[in-house]
């Protein structure tokens, strides 16, 4: 495991902008995926009025946004209310930082990993400020002053919760082959080895359910279900303060599948291929898009397929399924990779 | 230049004392124990910085265990409180005096 | 660049405990003391302990605090009253605070001198020592508190649920299902 010596501040900005612009960028695609996707799943034709297919749709929603009237409740929390729609954005932004998206590059003289915080707890990084985006749900609830965000907001903080354990032990049944949290490291056993999702396939099944919980997203959008509490944490939120929960939502999701790919489909890597220097690092980084891609088309598509959890029944699924099949998982794994098999 | 090991044992102290103060003199039980949470971290940050100095794991391990035991605490104290307050519907811990003479 | 980061985390850390402590709004004193933890954290860091740190903000800001702002949103705790402690009591706290501080202070001067700092070792960094002490030397606390978290989930489950209305019987009757 070598680990690079303090980064050159260019190089964490080039990689930094790298990232971020590819989370920026996928914000407004998604919101036409979802769109057209849903509308094809419902057999209908979805936006198509604004440019070749309804792409320019997204820009458009970007400017209804930024033009809607800002509508703040004047017995509101003030700050807590202004805070939380900031707070949606932290965890996603700040947890892409240990995701790799190429080979280790060897240019200018050093050694670059192609990851923007090299650090020796990765996973843990990522799970550890992935669980600050509780509160934003709970301040948006509390903030609001309105029954309905704050009975919303607690069932979301306490289903984020509860799958954040999950979510946690399938990372670490992943971790253990490995024996450590260097996301690179992950990544290079899966060149050597089979893809994670093989010989876990529980544990994938695990985190791939967790990250619908994680990200709030259908079978588990209960705390925003349109038809339920209004619209749950963020009813009372409009315009851009509202558009900041929808980015947050989705930016979350890109980073869970960032995750979900370089724990369980190998990151940036190709399976019979060797990815190395500059080209490397172009081809993971399009191999890794493509990849996050799927993921993401993947989470349209269950959206629009499946009913929603109700709240006792979502509840009792992570506590008394997921979290004992997680715990199953990660024994199996001890005991796989005891036994030498992985 | 590097930071002087005793800058954080000042910062500590000082976060420790603010935590005590906090605890003596505040009558909402939450506050209370938010105060000493923030005795209970003072301790590991000054427990991290000895470890640092003496170039031992000790204090890390300490840590460790702390942060687990805290959470142990956090948990228990709460449901207390809840249970507490289901009794009295208050928590303002003068009027919860059932055990004072 | 570390005196800048350690001066500027550890200014955030001392006014976000003021706050804590200071501030009517238990909403409020929750918020600040997630900030003096993330600070903490970002100390432990720069003391060459970031597992413990990113363990502090995964633990302690990640569920503890979130606990607190469940009970506190949940038993409807307000602003405290403005005459909760008395003006006499607030300086007597203050002041027996800051001599506290001086006497914390005094000691740890006054054993260790100005001590000097090697610098930091890999082995103190690496995650792999401190795991492998945790599964050999300090195996039996790890156990230990093991246990203990058991023992606490067990205990705050039975101590916090709602005492079943007519007997023990009724209190597996509505096993299934949350409060809210």
């Amino acid at each position: 495991m070598e680990i690079a010596p303090s980064p050159v501040l260019i190089d964490v900005a080039v990689k930094l902008a790298v990232m971020l612009g590819f989370v920026l960028t996928v914000v407004p695609v998604m919101v036409w995926v979802e769109r057209r996707g849903s509308a094809l799943i419902q057999d209908r034709p979805g936006p198509n009025r604004l440019g070749p297919f309804g792409l320019i749709q997204p820009l458009a929603d970007a400017l209804k946004f930024m033009f809607k009237e800002d509508v703040t409740p004047s017995a509101a929390d003030k700050p807590l209310y202004l805070m939380a729609p900031v707070l949606a954005l932290i965890p996603a932004f700040t947890t892409i930082v240990v995701i790799p998206f190429g080979p280790t590059i060897e240019a200018f003289g050093r050694t670059i990993p192609l990851v923007i915080a090299p650090a020796e707890t990765g996973v843990l990084l990522f799970l550890s400020l992935a669980s600050l985006g509780v509160y934003s749900l709970i301040l948006a609830g509390y903030g609001s002053n309105n029954k309905f965000s704050l009975l919303g907001s607690i069932r979301a903080s306490a289903q984020m919760i509860s799958y954040e354990l999950a979510l946690t032990l399938s990372v670490l049944a992943v971790v253990i082959p490995v024996s450590s949290f260097y996301l690179p490291d992950v990544v290079a056993y899966q060149q050597e080895h089979v893809w994670n999702f093989i010989p876990q396939f529980i544990g994938f099944v695990v985190f791939l359910i967790a990250s619908f919980a994680e990200t709030n997203r259908l079978p588990f959008d209960l705390p925003e279900a349109e038809s339920e509490l209004v619209a749950g944490f963020h009813t009372e939120y409009s315009a851009m303060r509202f558009a900041s929960f929808f980015m947050g939502e989705y930016a979350s999701m890109t980073a869970l599948s960032c995750l979900g790919v370089t724990l369980y489909f190998g990151g940036w890597s190709l399976p019979f291929v060797h990815l190395e220097g500059w080209l490397g690092a172009i081809v993971g980084l399009l191999v890794l898009v493509a990849k996050v891609g799927i993921c993401m088309a993947v989470f349209v598509w269950v959206r629009w397929t499946f009913p929603r959890f109700r709240y006792d029944q979502l509840m009792r699924l992570g506590w008394k399924v997921l979290l004992p099949l997680a715990i199953l998982n990660l024994l199996g794994v001890a005991a796989m990779t005891l036994a030498g098999w992985i | 230049m590097s930071v002087p090991i005793h800058w954080y044992l000042l910062l500590a102290a000082a976060m420790f004392c603010i935590g005590a103060a906090g605890a003596l003199t505040r009558r909402n039980g939450i506050s209370i124990f938010l105060s000493i949470e923030l005795m209970l971290n003072a301790a590991n940050l000054t427990l991290v910085a000895y470890s640092r100095l003496l170039d031992v794991r000790t204090g890390q391990l300490v840590v460790f265990f702390v942060l687990a035991v805290a959470a142990a605490e956090a948990a228990v104290g709460l449901a207390l409180f809840i249970a507490v307050f289901r009794q009295r519907h208050t928590i303002d811990l003068n009027r919860i005096n059932l055990m004072r003479w | 660049m570390e005196m800048l980061i350690f001066l500027l985390f550890a200014a955030l850390a001392l006014g976000s405990s003021l706050v804590v402590v200071l501030h009517r709004n238990p909403i409020y004193a929750t918020i600040s003391l997630v900030l003096t933890l993330f600070c903490v954290a970002v100390l432990f860091v720069l003391l060459g302990a970031p597992f413990l740190g990113v363990l502090q903000v995964l633990i302690y800001t990640g569920a503890i605090v979130v606990l607190f702002l469940f009970v506190i949103m949940l038993l409807n705790v307000g602003r405290e009253e403005s005459h909760g402690a008395g003006q006499g009591l607030q300086i007597a706290g203050a002041l027996g605070g800051a001599a506290v501080f001086f006497l914390l202070v005094g000691l740890a001067l006054w054993r260790t001198g100005l001590p000097e700092l090697h610098p930091l070792t890999a082995d103190l960094v690496a995650l792999k020592s401190l795991s492998r002490d945790l599964f050999t030397e300090y195996l039996l606390p790890f156990e230990i508190v093991g246990l203990l978290l058991l023992v606490a989930v067990i205990g705050a489950t039975v101590v916090a649920r709602k005492p079943p209305q007519d007997g023990p019987a009724a209190s597996t009757a509505n096993a299934e299902g949350a409060e809210l």
